[in-house]
């Protein structure tokens, strides 16, 4: 569904008349099947921590994304408990939230870096290329110990992978080349172990915990997920904050840590940038209000207009960063809720306390109407934004 | 107030953790959530609710009397 180019923070218009209309509704998605949209944040939360829903993209009537073609198993999202639940437990550890607490400081130190480079360098920029996308990949390298000098490879494979509009024989590609690249690199890391995600990884291989497959999917996700997430989050979070100069200054003269981390959490709710819906099907019978779903069923739940429901949130499509917005779906409900969010969370909270402090005169370099929109993507945001101080 | 978690149903998100401190914390091994008391006074029952809203995957319950 397209989004108004008048309003490229908000969802689809019609996802909004359909949320007014009822809290679910039929349609049909683009190979012409027909699954229910549910638009209203309550109906959607029921919805996603129902264990009768499953996530098995390979069950008949599961509403597939024009992506969800793939062969090789990309982690654990498209399976069902327990064996979601016995492999993504394997990698939860790194994700605690003491443990990413002490990564704080050297986050710190990537961020002020990069923008010592960004003072020092020619303007305007595109911040996408010199801050966004470098963040969070020098940070997620670290943690699952891939080499940085590697991160050409993996970026470009990892855009495609999340774009909807490439042929889907390219997106396979993309896919199995990450594949490629983490199983040799897993065949290394038994030998030469380090203090990261993939000898942890390479570890329960030997184990006979996981197979080598099942390990190298697994770091696939772990490692795309890690990166294009958050910086989009960062790019269209700055070009949001740009646009609504007041809330700007209020993260710019703030240094109260509970302020800038409310402040993440209503960006997150506001752009909600994960906006292809996250999707099931029903293994039963479900009633939920006046709606009968039945056995076989396709659902469809996009967040971002959950994240948009007057019922949840006062004056939704207000970008309100002194709101407590964090009961907000962006990372998903249940059982499959992002494993990384208290990494993301971190990640954003420094980059957003520090960039506008240490650069106040950022401005954009060029039209909102001229910055190219990810309208194509799994994750929504800007290709590029040129910025200027 | 009391507490109850399902520990079989956590996810490991953390969000408990960051809801309310002094009442969960997680497992060294696998981040799954403790419980570090099951009877919070008075002053941290807010938190405690936040909590169990936030809980994706609904595993925190609590009573009040
Ligand atoms: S919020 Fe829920 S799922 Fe997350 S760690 Fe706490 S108990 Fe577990």
């Amino acid at each position: 569904m397209a989004r108004d180019a008048r309003c490229p923070f908000d969802p689809p218009p019609p996802l909004h008349d359909l949320q007014q209309q009822a809290p679910l509704t039929r349609v049909r998605i683009w190979d012409g099947t027909e699954h229910w949209l549910v638009t209203r944040y309550e109906e959607q939360r029921e919805l996603l921590a129902d264990p009768r829903l499953s996530s098995d993209v390979h069950r008949a009537g599961y509403p597939r994304t024009a992506a969800a073609s793939g062969t090789t198993r990309v982690g654990f999202i498209l399976m069902d408990d327990p064996e979601h639940a016995r492999l993504r437990r394997l990698v939860t550890a790194p994700f605690m939230i003491r443990r990413i607490r002490a990564m704080r400081p050297a986050v710190q130190r990537i961020v002020d870096e990069l923008i010592d480079a960004l003072l020092a360098g020619p303007k305007p920029v595109d911040l996408v290329e010199a801050f966004a996308l470098p963040v969070p990949s020098l940070v997620i390298c670290d943690l699952l110990g891939v080499p940085y000098a590697d991160h050409d490879f993996f970026q470009a494979n990892s855009k495609n992978l999340i774009r909807v509009s490439i042929p889907a024989q390219q997106r396979g590609e993309a896919v199995r080349n990450l594949h490629d690249y983490l199983a040799a690199l897993l065949l290394k890391k038994a030998g030469q172990p380090g203090d990261d995600v993939l000898t942890r990884l390479a570890r329960d291989v030997e184990n006979g915990e996981l197979t080598a497959d099942d390990a190298a999917g697994i770091g696939v996700l772990l490692l795309v997920a890690g990166h294009e997430t958050t910086a989009n989050m960062i790019a269209l979070g700055t070009l949001a904050l740009l646009e609504n100069p007041h809330q700007l200054d209020l993260l710019r003269n703030s240094d109260d840590p509970a302020m800038v981390s409310a402040a993440v959490e209503e960006l997150l709710r506001y752009l909600n940038i994960t906006h292809n819906g996250r999707r099931r099907v029903a293994l039963e019978d479900i009633r939920i209000g006046e709606t009968l779903i039945r056995a076989g069923e396709g659902v469809i739940c996009p967040t971002d207009i959950g994240n948009r429901d007057p019922r949840a949130f006062d004056h939704p499509d207000d970008l309100d960063l002194g709101r407590d917005a964090r009961h907000h779906t962006a990372f998903g409900f249940g059982v499959h809720q992002c494993l990384g969010q208290p990494l993301a969370r971190m990640e954003l909270q420094v980059v957003y306390s520090t960039l506008y402090r240490r650069i106040p005169t950022l401005r954009l370099a060029t039209g909102v109407e001229d910055l190219p929109f990810k309208h194509d993507g799994a994750v929504y945001g800007v290709y590029e934004l040129p910025v200027t101080w | 107030m009391k507490v109850l978690l399902d520990q079989d149903k956590c996810v490991a998100s953390g969000q408990c953790v960051v809801a309310a401190e002094a009442v969960f914390d997680q497992r060294d091994e696998d981040g799954v959530a403790l419980l570090l008391t099951d009877e919070p006074p008075d002053d941290q029952a807010g938190d405690v609710k936040q909590a169990a809203a936030v809980c994706p995957a609904r595993a925190i319950r609590y009573t009040t009397d």
